[in-house]
């Protein structure tokens, strides 16, 4: 069980939650995000003074799936989101130890089901 | 006291609600278009009242109520608009305040169904074409007593033609040319939803819309002592109110919901609809003119979507469609020569006549706006543009500073590289590798 967390550009997140759903992966959590990497400042005006926006809004998606998963994950994620100049994001894998539905209070079997949809 | 004094108080004040008019488009479409792009209209509202303003005073005005030549377009007062002589009580400068009013709420109609998309630049040049000829041209040819359509005995008190129907159809054709905006249209003709940024805004423009069209029907009087002005004011508010129950039970039936940007925009159906014929109806007709138009609202912007026309605020359901349904409508409720209240057609013919000539004047109109720009200034937002957002595209600033994301601090703060030393990236520039020594070693 691995959790993959992509950090994409906030115009990217349609085409690629599209994507997410062509290879059958359709939960996932969303949050904005700032942050810094090598994309440029973007130039603001205000009342005639220049400013730097140096903290560029992102968004942030976490998915936790089964280790087989992560492959394909990461090419979908990486073909809905390039744009290839600074600033497309990253991704990162975490191991994760364990996982609960809430509605159920029982260890979340989907993320095996993932691996195996017919069974 | 002599009525002259009266009416100038009357006008000036109404002519100062109906530029405030302005305020309430500029709350209504920053409420219903997407957070990255509010400033962008709001600043476009700043330029009708700014460029718009100029333009219609030095040329526009002169086209539109000049010395008539053919019926078909006025050609004097160009750069002094009060030496226009009036028969009635009103000092001209008044007239020409009042009509200045009336040539920015048209543009500021086309503002909404361009949103988002559009080249700031590109929109200049619209605001100076529609108020410089677009306008003032229909305008000559309905309120101009020489125009061919007043000749004709077109009827349309306050502007549902003249103004609603005419920016309705501007708007429509701009946005056709224009395309809609990136990801609105789906490849298998189904639609996505862009939620709007503000609802409680959008509304508040609604209800400074509503306050300022009193003065423009009842303002329209030019008269302070005319017996009908209240009745104007009371048949305004009656089809606001009767379109906006009729807007709110539709969708309730229609989609199983209450929707606030059909509730707002159902209203303001009935008020662009009333606004031709509340000086000639009655009260019962105004209620059902509303109501009709309330229903009319809802299908116009269905239809306007399965056209695949992007109006990102509904301004061609609720002012084109409408605007054209106000007009025929005084051809049918008219107390004096309405089909369904005399049984006469002749005024409904009339009526026909003038909405099909403006509704193909605004797309012709449209079209030549949208063709001037591509080939000057552009269109169209670049794609890059469109997806940042035009706030900060076109000027540099967002609309809500969300998390201090743009307080101006001093970039080698935020250079974690500079102050630490550590390159987290692997460097493209050689310079920045010399100088560090975790990768020069």
């Amino acid at each position: 069980m691995k959790k993959i967390e992509a950090i994409i550009r906030p115009e990217k997140l349609t085409d690629t939650i599209k994507g997410l759903k062509n290879i059958g992966i359709t939960g996932f959590t969303v949050s904005q995000a700032v942050g810094r990497g090598k994309q440029k400042e973007t130039q603001g005006v205000y009342r005639g003074k220049n400013y730097k926006v140096t903290l560029r809004p992102k968004i942030k998606l976490e998915i936790v799936l089964s280790d087989y998963m992560v492959k394909e994950t990461i090419q979908t994620i990486v073909s809905s989101a390039q744009t290839g100049e600074d600033g497309d994001g990253k991704i990162y894998v975490y191991p994760i130890l364990e996982g609960y539905n809430i509605k159920t209070g029982e260890a979340d079997l989907s993320i095996d089901d993932l691996a195996n949809p017919e069974g | 006291m002599e009525l002259i004094y009266l009416n100038t108080v009357w006008i000036v004040l109404a002519a100062a609600m109906v530029l405030f008019m302005e305020g309430g488009f500029c709350l209504l479409e920053s409420g219903l278009v997407r957070t990255k792009n509010t400033v962008n209209v709001t600043m476009k509202i700043f330029v009708d009242l700014t460029v718009g303003i100029l333009a219609f005073w030095l040329i526009g005005f002169g086209i539109m109520y000049g010395q008539d030549a053919f019926g078909l377009l006025g050609t004097s007062y160009f750069g002094n608009p009060e030496k226009i002589p009036l028969s009635i009580e009103l000092p001209s400068a008044a007239f020409v305040l009042f009509q200045m009013g009336f040539a920015v709420a048209s543009i500021s109609i086309v503002s909404g169904a361009v949103a988002e998309r559009m080249n700031f630049k590109a929109y200049i040049v619209t605001v100076a074409l529609i108020c410089i000829i677009i306008y003032p041209l229909s305008g000559h040819w309905i309120w101009n007593p020489e125009g061919w359509l007043a000749k004709l005995g077109m009827k349309d008190f306050a502007g549902s033609a003249a103004i609603h129907a005419l920016g309705g159809f501007v708007a429509f054709a701009i946005a056709k040319i224009l395309g809609p905006r990136k990801g609105r249209f789906n490849s298998d003709g189904s639609m996505n939803v862009f939620a709007p940024s503000n609802i409680p805004l959008a509304s508040s423009g609604a209800f400074i819309l509503w306050f300022g069209w009193f003065a423009f029907n009842a303002g329209s009087t030019l008269d302070a002592s005319n017996t009908s002005l209240a009745t104007i004011a009371l048949n305004t508010l009656l089809a606001g109110a009767s379109a906006g129950t009729a807007a709110l039970f539709t969708t309730m039936k229609k989609f199983g919901k209450a929707d606030p940007s059909m509730m707002i925009n159902g209203v303001l159906a009935g008020l662009v609809a009333i606004t031709a014929g509340c000086a000639f109806v009655s009260q019962w007709s105004a209620i059902l003119i509303g109501l009709i138009s309330g229903v009319i609202v809802v299908y116009a912007t269905l239809l306007v979507d399965n056209l695949k026309v992007d109006d990102p605020v509904g301004a061609v359901a609720v002012h084109g469609f409408n605007g054209v349904f106000g007009t025929i409508a005084v051809g049918l409720f008219d107390t004096s020569q309405g089909l369904f209240t005399t049984g006469d057609f002749s005024l409904i013919k009339i009526q026909l006549l003038g909405s099909i000539v403006v509704v193909v004047w605004g797309l012709i109109g449209g079209t030549i706006i949208a063709k001037v720009c591509e080939h000057t200034v552009g269109l169209r937002a670049s794609e890059s543009e469109e997806e940042e957002g035009l706030d900060m595209s076109y000027h540099g600033i967002p609309a809500y500073n969300e998390m201090d994301l743009f307080t101006d601090l001093p970039t080698r703060l935020y250079d974690f590289e500079e102050t630490t030393g550590i390159i987290v990236a692997p460097a493209n520039n050689k310079k920045s590798l010399k100088k560090n020594p975790v990768h020069t070693k």
